[in-house]
Parts: structure tokens; C-alpha cells; sequence
């Protein structure tokens, strides 16, 4: 089968890279596929024959699966893999992207060596230029990151740059980062060498060859139907690239992979009189928006507008990316920056304008995993510009998840249960694409919010939250309120505020909090996700005793904080589940695991009409009262007393609140402070709402936002899911044993996993970090994923961080780690080694003491007494 | 010396142009505005007779004319930055999209840009746009006035009330009576689309409801019970006479209140033109009174643009209308009713709302002023009467109404008052707002091709073009666009930047030798609604 394949591949090259594009249409030999009939069935399908599909493939024959089937529209690598711009750039701003970039790297460059095939893998470094302070800091975290995971990287002088590359005018620069071993490399190649590599492994390689819809039953992939005929399979694989989308929404049950693509261009120019030495390192100008590459003794110069054009929003399906309009004039600034950067390209000719459509994704990230509605229905798609960084670790991870059932790193910030239909709008997405592509070298500031797309789901109140000075933020598609600016304040204008030192709201959520710690505030927290499980019998409470970690059989009305573990005993999900009777079950999960969290109750829910999951989201507003002045708030608007003695902590409770009856009251906070989550059916919510502001009054109560909750949890040690918990992550790591029914002998998924670990002892902790000498109004603030020293040594990355207002500190957590010292073999973690340590966070290159902490500050939670609470007793002694 | 020949070159073509009428009359009349409206000698093109010329002529004349002198002796002073330009250009301009619902009811009009670059001070021209609540349709009108603004702006705040209780049916006129009658709430009648900067007078408003209610009042008497088609033409015409003659019956019957008796007769004895385009479905009714324009811009198959006229100038350059008017008078006034291309040589256009001094008798001018406030009576211009006055009236306001059945091509209508069309030729009009509104001002793009073309050529060429562009993306209203044009163009065809600052920063009392008022409204129609009617059909 991988005969055709290999003759292509093994054609006379007098050239390389770029000028076989003519040489790849004359497909002669690709056309003996066509003789060839499809296989009748197959384990796996994979579509898309550009860098993602042979990655996948090549990954999985690697891991030993057999009946692998690899079905390309047109041809082999023809899509954005052929214009790639060849670019390997291990510099990202996520860990899991890092990772992938590094593993690509590593296997690009031995894959000549175990091909035969020649990739045209330089090891040239790349440099990216900082022109303003700002960028430099950006540069800087991204530098301490990279190090701590063994990828060199240093941060050079101006002077430094202009050495490394004769051309470069580095007179605006103010610093730059080197990476020496980024490199540049053929994309269509590489896929070349891919598929050849997994064809030698037995995958079936087809090229025109169209999938017309994937086969599903019973929620299962079964098989496909392509222009050429079936082919039952297990799995499939949707690495179609910007047609991932449109192939998505083909099945009659659609799968939603939100994508769009956008023009992108680069210039090519002849070669100089005298050549650029082929290991001249990239640079990458950030600020001028422009990438340049050496490019056959020429340069290869692209670049991200600020005003991308969206293209196939209606899903034209063309076979290939036929050669594209070429436009000078939008590309008019990006040359100019490009003969800014290097004047003396000013004489250079002109080759060629490529326009090559690069897919993007709403939140900047790839999109990779299983379907949430269609088991064996797998994705890698959506790589915002950077699909040759990450093919070979991406398909590596994809690979793993499908052989595994879940990859060898947390994969959710790409995970494709992180959206939902909800983002799958055309307009939604032709709209996002068009900020995120500016934003791929905009200044990413903490705390930064998107723009476009938003106003999609909203709570009843948000007209009335917003008119009192509310500043939102989006999550999964909700407005939530950041903080409320008083009327009488004026923050910086958007740009202005982007900063990494302390942001204008600070004082304002200074006031957020302390109204929060001294009498009520409210925030409405209608965003949380909440399902209602209920069953005719015990169903319901029989699988969730398996489902989740905590034991669940409790009495009617208490509120259980529990994970939902996997095999390995990670949080695939930290939610808190009231009883509500016997039989039904009230769930409050985190706002972006809408999906993910419905696909693995629906993947463990047996098929019984009896046992109903709905999802009531939509149906309650939720508004929480946080601080010592709720209970007077509530008990005034229900007449029933909200003491402590009535109303015990984590106590859930239908009553009355104002008017309105059938209110949920649950005493708890998500902050550890005391109050209560009001969980109001919608139509209820503006009087509730009304209600609570009236009565709160007296009682100084004030809108709050989600600044100020963040700030309360941190402070508290309480760690969130999607932030601090990921899927590998246990409750024993972040000392939540009590969480855990180990001892009650009843079997729950990951019991196993965790009854070893606690035998073995855990290898990292989640520990929370006060910053001792850090300066809040002068120093950088920190963000997530400041490396974490331990006498000198690294041991591990923040997760989240905010200014505790009570602490008057800065409050980081983070996992610790504990690597020999001779082999870097991760070793047991324990209290001792933690307490034993000196800890400094570097923030940004710059190290920070902190003191690290197992255990919350126990002062937090001594609330202060109110004055006429005091009684007799108060002065016996005790 | 180049500067000063520049900018004396639009004052010689616009001599050429020369239309407008006798203004000089304005400089006697400024206690009428707020503040003192002036033009200078040059620039008014009046009746060289000299008698009328030593009478009307501005006392000041000799200072403005060397004020004139010096400035064009000292050129360079005036610079504005391209923000500066832009935050005058846009200063008035309004923008208003037909919000869509679900594809259901869709209007055939898009939406509309207006804009406004006033020349006197304060300007004279108005404008106004509204959406008919209790019928179908949209109207649109440009108004300029003459011998002050009081006029334009109570025809811009009343005209569209006139014209919607004329289209009314009988039964919706008896509810918003019956309505008024029990004191319950009125129906809506208008939606109006105003720029901030549009007012409408709260003193008179009483007054002019109480002047309406007397007109549907009539309507609803004359009603004979059957139910007939409404006639837009007819209505519109019906609309245009009865507001003129209420604005001069108001000025005769006086206001006890002095403001009002003030302003009525303010409105009736200055002047304004009026240029309405009432819309419904692919129906199109233009109905003008006077020399502002309606022009309909039609995309030709091969993309390129026509201009389309759907209005006639009453004015000297008219000639059925100078033969109307010789028709209209004795035989022997023929001479005398149009000289040096005015009515009875002194006002140029031929239709108008107010002027009462081309309408009324002399007896009853002379009432009127003698008993009227003393501020009137001080004034010459009032006073004066018009010479060869023998058989009024000489004027109407009584408007031209031309039909237009819209058709998929037709893609837009501009109407404008005169100070945009004695400045730029219609077909460039019609180009201009075109290629705007299709985005066809970006040239042919550049493909590199075979060529031998360096980094720095490239950069040097895309430069160029984008300088070209730059008035179009500075832009985001058809009409504001036009204007740029209309000010700025240079002997080429393309916004100069240089002539733009310069005719921008010209003090106020010059800016009038310059330019006049321009106000535009440019209406988008919407292609697919209008060829649905028509594939109805």
C-alpha cells in the first residue's frame, strides 16, 4: 500500500522544501492509488494527511496498533502543512504547549536519520526581539519557564542580538530571548517522513479520498462513508485542519470542533548576492507583528495583523488551498515593519506573496480529545499557526489518550470538552478568530479578557449588575462580574490597564473584600454548572457512590465537597453534591466542565429509564452571600432562624426567601468565609436580588466580583479545579484525604490508584506560598506558573496566585516536587520535606522568599466576634 | 505667490457658478439670529443695479473686503492637523442602519449617513429623517434656508408631521383625535433619526400641534366617508402648501406670548427650500420646493455608475419655471419677474417655504410689521419691499413631486442642498458615494507577477496607495465622505489634504465666500428587498 507512497517520497530532489510544490501535483504515481480499493473495515480512520493525521498515525503504529487507515482529500500534506512556514518554536505560553514543542523538536530531528528522508532540519535558534518593557517581562516568564523544563533559553542585550544576526537594526530594542536549539525544518516533509515511517508500521495510506460523514450508533463511532465507498472502524480521527469544522458538523449527531480559519501571509524573496548562512536564527518581532526566517539565501517574512481577514466562513470546501489572492496592501504594515527591522532587505527582489489560511481556535489553544458526544470520535485540529511546533507532540499525546484512554499529561486546557455547542456560531467564531490572531503576538497581561463574542450567556440580573458599575469577564460563554467600580472612580481605558505590576482595580477589590470579611456582599454566581441526578430507587446514589470519591450516603440535606476521580485517582472534576432527598441529587461543578462533566456521567451512567441526568444550568441563578452579616440578611427575609445551631455549615435547605419560596439555601461559600449560595430559580432572581439589596442595606451589604472570591480562596487555601486540580492531580496531593471514603470499603473509580499512592506516599503536594519580601505596589505580580525554588532547587510550578488582603501578602499555590538531585527521579513528597525548605517563587526571572504553608493560616478563620454577640460567657475562662 | 491663487481659485469658479440669493439683506438682519451671520460683497454675485446696491451693501464691506486682503497676503497660518480636519468634518455627522428582524418585514431601505458643513454662522441649512409609525415608509429631507435659519428649522421640525397626518386614513386621524379629545395617549406618528445637534423648539411646540390639530381636523371634516386610496403625491403637495400657509397665518395672527409672536414672524419672513424623499417598499416620491437636489446613484451592469435626477431646480436656470412664472404674472412684468436669474431680481430660488415678502401684499406687509414687535420694525431688510411688487404673490411653496418605482440598481439616493452641487458634478457624486459604499475604491490590487520588483519599490508603491485610500477608511459615513471630496478635491479629483485644512480653517465670516451650507443625506436602499418586489410581481 505505502508503495505509491514511497515512490513519491523517494522521487529525485535536486531541491528542497519550497520548490517542490510544482513537483507535488505531478502525483503519477499517486494516481495508482486510485486502482486500489478501500479496505472493508479498520480499527482506526484517520482523516487528514497534512502534519496532524501522519503525526497521529505515525504515533500509534509506533505504539503497537495495527489496521490503521489514513484517508487524505487530495494529497499528502497539500493542505496549510505545504505552506507552513517551516518555523519550530518551543517559546509558548502554556507548559503542555512547551512540552509539545519540545518532544516535536526532538523527534523532527532524528527523523531523517530513521526515515531515509531528508527534512531539511536546521538547528538555527530563534530570537525573539522586545522593543518595550513589557514584552521583555513577557519574555522573561516565558524564559523561566522554559529553563526549569531543560530547554536553554537566555535573555541577551540589544548588542547581543545584532552579533547573532548581521541584518538586524536593534537600535529599538531593549532586550530579546534566545533559544538556541528552536529550529527550521520542511513541514511538508516532515509529513512525508511521517506517513512513510507509519507506513512502514502497516498504516494504509489513501490520498483523494474524501470523507463524505462518519457512521455512528448508539453514540459510537461504527464507521465512514467516503467518495470511494465504507470502511467500518472503531475510532476515528478528525485531523481535517480548517475542514474539521464543516467534517464535525456532517454527522447527523454533530460534533462541534470550533475552528475558523483566517488569511495568513508571508513574503519569500530571492536570495542575497551573498547567501544568509542556512543557521541564521529566526526572529520573531512580537511587537512588529513580523517572523523572518533565512529561506534559501533569501528571507521568509510573515506576520499577524491587527486586522486578519476571516475566510470560509460558510464552509467553501475547496480540495486544496488553491493559491490564494495575493494582497500587497493588507500586507503593506507588516512590510514596512519588516524594513524596519532590517533596512537592508530594501534591495532584496521579490519572489512571491503566499496566502496561506492558518485555522484558529477561540481561546488561542488546539483543540484535541474525544467527542463528548460520540465515543471513539477523536480530534487534533484548531493549531492557531503553530501545527509544525506542535505535531509530533500532539500527535504524540492523541495517540496515548486513544491507546490509554488518557495521555501521559494533562491535556484539558486543549481538550476539546472545553467547548461546548455553544461556540460552534459561525458569526461567534468568524468574529473570535478575528481578535485571536492579532492576539497571537499581542502583549498577554494577566487577567486579560477576550472582547469579541461576548454577551452570549447571561443571568437575569445582568442589566442590573452592570448598570451598578459591574466589569465582566467570560467564562464558557457567561458574564461574570469582575468587580464593580464605584461610581465616582475612573479606571485606565483598556489598553492603558494592561500591566503586569498592580492592576487599577486593586483598591477596589480591596474594598470588595474587606465588606466581605466585615459585614455581606453578594456575588452571583449563576455560571457554576448544575446538574440534578434523581432515580426511581437507590440508582442514583449507587452510581455516584462510584462516581466520586466521597461518600455520598449522607443525610438528606448535607452538602458533600468530593472529586470525581479517574483510574489514575485524578480530578476529572471537584464539585459539591447536596442531597436533596433520598433519591435526587443536586451538583455544583465549575463552569467549563458543562461538557466534560456530562460526558463522563454519561460514559459511567448505566442505560435506566430510571436514573435521570439533567443539566438545570440554565434554570437557577445563583447568587452567593458571602460574609458574618448574611445570616442576618436571610433570616430577616425568611423569618427562620439562620444561626449556626439552625443552620449548620454545608447544610442545604429549600425555604423562603422575600416572596419567593423554593429557594435552595446551601451554607457554603466556595471562599471559606462564612454565608450562604442562594440557588433561585430564574424568574425569582430580580426579586431575590431586589430583596437581598434592600434588607442588606442596614447591614452594609455591596455587589462583589470574582476578584474579590478569588482573593478570598486563595487566601484560604482553597484550590479550584481547572486552575489548581487537574486530572493528575489526587486529593491526596492537595491534602484532601478527608474527602476520601478509603476506609468505608465501598469501591469508587481511582480507589486503587489512590490506596497506593497512600501507601507509597504522594510525589508532589499542593502547597500554598506567602511571598515575604515582594512588593506589592513596586514588584511584578504573580501570575500562574512561576517556577518554584526549594533551596535553590526547582521543584515546581504556581498554579494560581492573588493578593490576600487579610495576609497583606501576595498568595501563590503550587505544586511541590521533589527531584533527585542525581537522576531527576521524581521522590516522595513529605510534610517534612515541604516545611523543611527555603522557597523562593521567581517571578519573571526575578525570586521572591516565601514562606510555604500546608495547612491554611488559621487566624483567617477566626472571624471577628460582633460586638452584640458578646455574653456572659465570653468572660469565664476557659 | 501660490498659496493665495489657490485659494482665490474656488471663489472665481464659484462666481462662475453664481446662483443664491441676495443675502446681502442678512447683515441688517442679524438680531434675527444669534449671532451676527455676514457675507461679504464678493461673494454674494448681487444685483449690480446701484441703487440696490448702495442699499443693501454692508455697511462694513470696505473692512471685510481689506480683512480679505490681509488674509490672502498671509497664507500659511492656517494648518490643521488630519484629526483636526476630521473631528470638523464629523462633527454632525449621523449615521442610522433599518434594525433587521429575522428576515421578516424587511425594509427596502438600508439605512441612511447624514452630514452637515456649515459655511454660515450659525448654519442655515437643517435636515431630518423619520420613520412613518401609522403608515409604511420613511421620509428624508434637506432643507436651506435663507435670511436666517429660522425658517429651515421650523420646516424641518414640521413638514414631516404635515406629510404623515396626510397619509393617514381617516380612521387613524379620528383615534389620535378622539385621542387628543379625552386626553388619552396619542398614537406615535414619527420616529424621528436625529443627530444630537438636530433641536426642535420647545417654545412653539404648543403652537405648532395646535396648528396641525386644526389641519387633521380639517382632513377629518372633508372626509366624505368613502374610503379612498391614499395619494402620496397628492399628499405630499397637500402637506407642503398647508404648513406654508400656516406658517404664514400664524404670522399674521400674532402670538400673545412676545417670544413667539417674535419667532412666527421670524419664520414667515425668512425663507427655506425643501427637498423630501418619501419611501415605501420600491415606491420612491421625491418632493422638492426650490434648488436642492435629489439624486438617484444607479450601478450600470458592467458595475460602473449613473447619475439619476429625480428633482428639478426651481431657479433662473429652470426654464419652465421662468416660463411659469412670466405665465403667472401680467405681460408686462415679464421682464421684471425674473432679472439677473432672481425672482423680481432679488431671490434665486423660484419655491419657498416662508419669504413672505414675495407673498403677501404690500398692505398687508406693512400691517403686519407695524403692529409687529419693534425689533421687526427697525429692520430694514423687513421694511424693504421688493421692487417692481405689483402682483403678488411671485412665490409658492407649492413643491414638484417626481414618482420613482425603485429597481435592483438603483442603490442609493442623495439628497443635498445646493452647497454640494454647485461644487461637485453629479456624476462625481454618484461616483463618489458609490465606490464608497461598494468598497470599489481599492485599486486594482497589485500581483507581483513575473516582474523584478525590490522590497523597497513594493514598499515605496504600497505607501502611495495607501495615502490615496486614506480618505475612505477615515470615513465611516457616505456623507461625510462626499463632503471631504466636496471640500478637499483639487483640480484631480483627490482629497487634498492641504486644501482641506485650509478651507476648514477659514475664519467665519470668510468661510461663506468660500463654500456655502452643505447638508447630505445619503439613502442605501437594500437590493435584495427591492428585487424580492419585483420578482413578486
Amino acid at each position: 500500500m505505502f508503495y505509491w507512497l514511497l515512490s513519491v517520497i523517494r522521487r529525485p530532489r535536486s531541491s528542497r522544501g519550497w520548490q517542490k510544490w510544482s513537483s507535488a501535483r505531478s502525483g503519477a504515481s499517486a494516481a495508482k492509488a486510485h486502482s486500489v480499493a478501500l479496505p472493508a473495515q479498520a480499527q482506526v480512520v484517520i482523516c487528514g494527511g497534512g502534519i496532524m493525521g501522519t503525526s497521529v498515525a505515525y504515533h500509534l503504529s509506533k505504539m503497537g496498533w495495527k489496521d490503521i487507515v489514513l484517508l487524505e482529500q487530495g494529497r499528502l500534506a497539500a493542505g496549510s502543512t505545504r505552506f507552513c512556514a517551516g518555523i519550530l518554536s518551543t517559546a509558548r505560553h502554556l507548559t503542555i504547549e512547551q512540552k509539545m514543542a519540545d518532544y516535536s523538536n526532538k523527534l523532527y530531528h532524528q527523523l531523517e536519520q530513521e526515515t531515509g528522508i531528508h527534512t531539511g532540519y536546521i538547528r538555527t535558534g530563534s530570537i525573539f526581539l522586545a522593543q518595550t518593557q513589557d514584552r521583555l517581562i513577557s519574555l522573561k516568564r516565558i524564559n523561566s519557564r522554559l529553563n526549569v523544563i531543560g530547554i536553554p533559553s537566555e535573555i541577551i542585550s540589544p548588542k547581543k542580538v545584532a552579533e547573532l544576526h548581521p541584518l538586524l537594526n536593534v537600535h529599538d530594542l531593549v532586550g530579546a530571548m534566545h533559544v538556541p536549539e528552536d529550529a527550521v525544518v520542511s513541514s511538508a516533509d516532515v509529513a512525508l517522513a511521517l506517513a512513510s515511517a507509519a507506513s512502514q508500521n502497516g498504516v494504509q495510506i489513501y490520498d483523494r479520498t474524501s470523507i463524505l460523514h462518519v457512521m455512528v450508533r448508539k453514540g459510537q463511532v461504527t464507521g465512514v462513508e467516503t467518495d470511494k465507498g465504507q470502511i467500518q472502524c472503531h475510532y476515528f480521527v478528525n485531523c481535517a485542519g480548517q475542514w474539521a469544522y464543516e467534517l464535525g458538523l456532517s454527522n447527523e449527531e454533530p460534533v462541534s470542533i470550533p475552528l475558523h480559519a483566517c488569511e495568513h501571509f508571508y513574503l519569500l524573496t530571492r536570495p542575497w548576492e551573498t547567501p544568509l548562512q542556512s543557521n541564521t536564527p529566526t526572529i520573531v518581532d512580537a511587537d512588529g507583528r513580523i517572523y523572518i526566517r533565512n529561506w534559501q539565501g533569501g528571507i521568509l517574512s510573515g506576520g499577524f495583523e491587527k486586522n486578519p481577514k476571516p475566510i470560509f466562513t460558510e464552509g467553501k470546501n475547496q480540495l486544496e488551498i488553491q493559491n490564494l489572492q495575493e494582497d500587497w496592501d493588507h500586507f503593506e504594515p507588516l512590510l514596512s515593519s519588516l524594513l524596519r527591522r532590517m533596512p537592508e532587505l530594501e534591495t532584496l527582489e521579490i519572489m512571491k506573496l503566499v496566502n496561506c489560511p492558518e485555522t484558529f481556535t477561540p481561546d488561542m489553544r488546539c483543540i484535541m480529545g474525544e467527542s463528548p458526544s460520540v465515543r471513539g470520535y477523536f480530534v487534533l485540529a484548531g493549531m492557531n499557526s503553530a501545527g509544525l511546533s506542535f505535531g509530533g507532540g500532539a500527535g504524540r499525546y492523541l495517540a496515548e489518550w486513544m491507546v490509554h484512554g488518557y495521555p501521559s499529561e494533562s491535556v484539558w486546557e486543549l481538550d476539546l470538552k472545553r467547548f461546548g455547542a455553544l461556540q460552534s456560531s459561525r458569526t461567534f467564531l468568524r468574529h473570535r478568530v478575528m481578535e485571536v490572531m492579532p492576539l497571537l503576538y499581542d502583549l498577554k497581561v494577566p487577567r486579560w479578557d477576550f472582547q469579541t463574542g461576548r454577551q452570549l450567556r447571561t443571568s437575569p440580573l445582568y442589566d442590573r449588575l452592570d448598570a451598578q458599575g459591574a466589569r465582566w469577564m467570560e467564562k464558557h460563554g457567561f458574564e461574570r462580574p469582575k468587580y464593580f467600580v464605584p461610581p465616582d472612580k475612573d479606571l485606565l481605558a483598556l489598553e492603558q490597564s494592561k500591566t503586569f505590576y498592580k492592576p487599577d482595580w486593586f483598591e477596589i477589590v480591596e474594598s470588595e473584600v474587606k465588606c466581605c470579611k466585615e459585614a455581606v456582599c453578594v456575588i452571583d454566581m449563576s455560571s457554576f454548572t448544575k446538574f440534578e441526578i434523581t432515580s426511581t430507587g437507590d440508582q442514583a446514589l449507587e452510581i455516584l457512590q462510584y462516581l466520586f470519591s466521597n461518600d455520598l450516603d449522607v443525610p438528606v440535606g448535607h452538602i458533600v465537597h468530593t472529586g470525581m476521580l479517574n483510574e489514575g485517582g485524578g480530578y476529572e472534576n471537584d464539585c459539591s453534591i447536596a442531597r436533596l432527598s433520598k433519591r435526587s441529587f443536586f451538583m455544583i461543578s465549575p463552569t467549563d466542565q458543562q461538557v466534560h462533566c456530562w460526558a463522563w456521567l454519561k460514559k459511567y451512567m448505566p442505560e435506566d429509564s430510571n436514573l435521570i441526568l439533567e443539566d438545570v444550568t440554565w434554570k437557577y441563578t445563583a447568587l452567593n452571600l458571602i460574609g458574618p452579616r448574611a445570616v442576618d440578611v436571610l433570616s430577616e427575609l425568611s423569618y427562620a432562624p439562620m444561626t449556626p445551631e439552625h443552620f449548620p455549615s454545608l447544610f442545604c435547605k429549600e425555604m423562603s426567601v422575600g416572596y419567593a419560596n423554593g429557594i435552595r439555601v446551601m451554607s457554603m461559600t466556595h471562599t471559606g468565609e462564612p454565608g450562604f449560595m442562594l440557588y433561585i430559580p430564574i424568574e425569582y432572581a430580580l426579586h431575590v436580588y431586589n430583596e437581598v439589596m434592600s434588607v442588606g442595606q442596614k447591614y452594609g451589604i455591596r455587589n462583589a466580583g470574582y476578584y474579590a472570591l478569588r482573593s478570598l480562596r486563595i487566601e484560604k487555601f482553597f484550590a479550584f479545579w481547572g486552575q489548581d486540580l487537574n486530572t493528575l492531580t489526587t486529593p491526596l496531593e492537595c491534602g484532601r484525604e478527608s474527602r476520601v471514603k478509603l476506609d468505608k470499603g465501598m469501591d469508587f473509580i481511582g480507589r486503587d490508584a489512590l490506596l497506593q499512592q497512600k501507601q507509597n506516599g504522594v510525589y508532589k503536594r499542593l502547597t500554598m506560598f506567602i511571598l515575604d519580601d515582594h512588593d506589592t505596589d513596586l514588584d511584578l505580580w504573580p501570575w500562574w506558573g512561576e517556577p518554584i525554588y526549594r533551596n535553590g532547587q526547582y521543584v515546581g510550578k504556581t498554579t494560581s496566585s492573588a493578593y490576600g488582603y487579610t495576609l497583606e501578602r501576595h498568595v501563590c499555590l503550587g505544586f511541590v516536587h521533589n527531584f533527585s538531585e542525581d537522576t531527576g527521579e521524581e521522590q516522595v513528597v513529605t510534610a517534612d520535606f515541604i516545611n523543611r525548605g527555603e522557597y523562593e517563587i521567581d517571578i519573571a526571572g526575578q525570586r521572591f522568599q516565601a514562606k510555604a504553608k500546608l495547612y491554611p493560616v488559621t487566624s483567617l478563620f477566626t472571624h471577628k466576634r460582633r460586638k452584640d454577640d458578646v455574653e456572659l460567657s465570653d468572660l469565664h475562662g476557659k | 505667490m501660490p498659496a493665495p491663487t489657490q485659494l482665490f481659485f474656488p471663489l472665481i469658479r464659484n462666481c462662475e457658478l453664481s446662483r443664491i440669493y441676495g443675502t446681502a439683506c442678512y447683515c441688517h438682519h442679524k438680531h434675527l439670529c444669534c449671532s451676527p451671520p455676514y457675507i461679504p460683497q464678493s461673494r454674494l454675485r448681487y444685483t449690480p443695479h446701484p441703487t440696490y446696491a448702495t442699499f443693501y451693501r454692508p455697511k462694513e464691506s470696505w473692512w471685510q473686503y481689506t480683512q480679505g486682503r490681509r488674509y490672502a497676503s498671509t497664507p500659511q497660518k492656517f494648518y490643521l492637523t488630519p484629526p483636526q480636519v476630521n473631528s470638523i468634518l464629523k462633527a454632525n455627522e449621523y449615521s442610522f442602519k433599518v434594525p433587521e428582524f429575522d428576515g421578516k418585514n424587511v425594509s427596502s431601505v438600508l439605512g441612511f449617513d447624514s452630514n452637515q458643513l456649515p459655511a454660515n454662522a450659525p448654519i442655515e441649512d437643517r435636515r431630518s429623517a423619520a420613520t412613518c409609525l401609522q403608515t409604511r415608509g420613511m421620509l428624508l429631507g434637506v432643507f436651506d434656508g435663507h435670511a436666517g435659519c429660522a425658517c429651515s428649522q421650523a420646516v424641518s421640525e414640521r413638514l414631516f408631521y404635515y406629510i404623515a397626518v396626510s397619509l393617514l386614513p381617516h380612521e387613524t386621524l379620528l383615534e389620535i383625535e378622539n385621542a387628543v379629545e379625552s386626553g388619552r395617549a396619542l398614537l406615535p406618528i414619527l420616529q424621528w433619526h436625529k443627530h444630537p445637534n438636530d433641536y426642535f423648539s420647545k417654545e412653539a411646540s404648543k403652537l405648532y400641534f395646535n396648528s396641525l390639530r386644526t389641519y387633521w381636523q380639517e382632513l377629518i371634516d372633508l372626509n366624505t366617508g368613502e374610503s379612498t386610496e391614499i395619494d402620496v403625491k397628492e399628499a405630499l403637495i397637500n402637506a407642503f402648501k398647508r404648513l406654508d400657509n400656516d406658517i404664514s397665518l400664524e404670522a399674521q395672527v400674532g402670538d400673545p406670548n412676545s417670544f413667539l409672536n417674535y419667532l412666527v414672524l421670524r419664520v414667515a419672513f425668512s425663507g427655506a427650500t425643501a427637498c423630501v424623499a418619501h419611501v415605501d417598499g420600491v415606491d420612491l416620491h421625491v418632493a422638492n420646493t426650490g434648488d436642492s437636489r435629489a439624486m438617484l446613484g444607479v450601478q450600470e451592469e458592467d458595475g460602473s455608475w449613473s447619475a439619476v435626477t429625480l428633482s428639478n431646480d426651481h431657479n433662473a436656470q429652470n426654464e419652465r419655471e421662468v416660463e411659469r412664472l412670466k405665465l403667472e404674472h401680467p405681460k408686462n412684468e415679464a421682464k421684471s419677474v425674473v432679472k439677473q436669474d432672481r425672482l423680481l431680481g432679488l431671490l434665486m430660488p423660484f419655491r419657498a417655504f416662508g419669504d413672505v415678502k414675495f407673498k403677501w401684499s404690500i398692505d398687508l406687509q406693512k400691517r403686519v410689521i407695524e403692529s409687529g414687535p419693534d425689533q421687526l420694525n427697525d429692520n430694514e431688510y423687513t421694511k424693504f419691499i421688493p421692487p417692481n411688487y405689483y402682483t403678488p404673490p411671485y412665490l409658492t411653496a407649492e413643491p414638484e413631486v417626481t414618482y420613482h418605482r425603485l429597481r435592483p440598481q438603483d442603490k442609493f439616493l442623495v439628497l443635498a442642498t445646493d452647497g454640494l452641487w454647485e461644487t461637485m458634478h453629479r456624476q462625481d457624486v454618484v461616483r463618489i458615494v458609490g465606490e464608497y459604499l461598494t468598497g470599489m475604491h481599492h485599486q486594482q490590487p497589485i500581483a507581483v507577477g513575473g516582474y523584478r520588483v525590490t522590497l523597497g519599490q513594493m514598499h515605496g508603491l504600497l505607501t502611495e496607495r495607501r495615502a490615496k485610500m486614506s480618505s475612505v477608511f477615515e470615513d465611516q459615513n457616505a456623507a461625510t465622505h462626499l463632503i471631504r471630496h466636496a471640500v478637499g478635491n483639487n483640480e484631480f479629483g483627490a482629497v487634498d489634504h492641504e486644501r482641506l485644512s485650509k478651507m476648514l480653517s477659514l475664519p467665519e465670516e470668510l468661510a461663506r465666500m468660500y463654500r456655502d451650507d452643505i447638508t447630505i443625506i445619503v439613502v442605501q436602499f437594500n437590493s435584495h428587498v427591492v428585487g424580492a418586489y419585483q420578482n413578486q410581481e
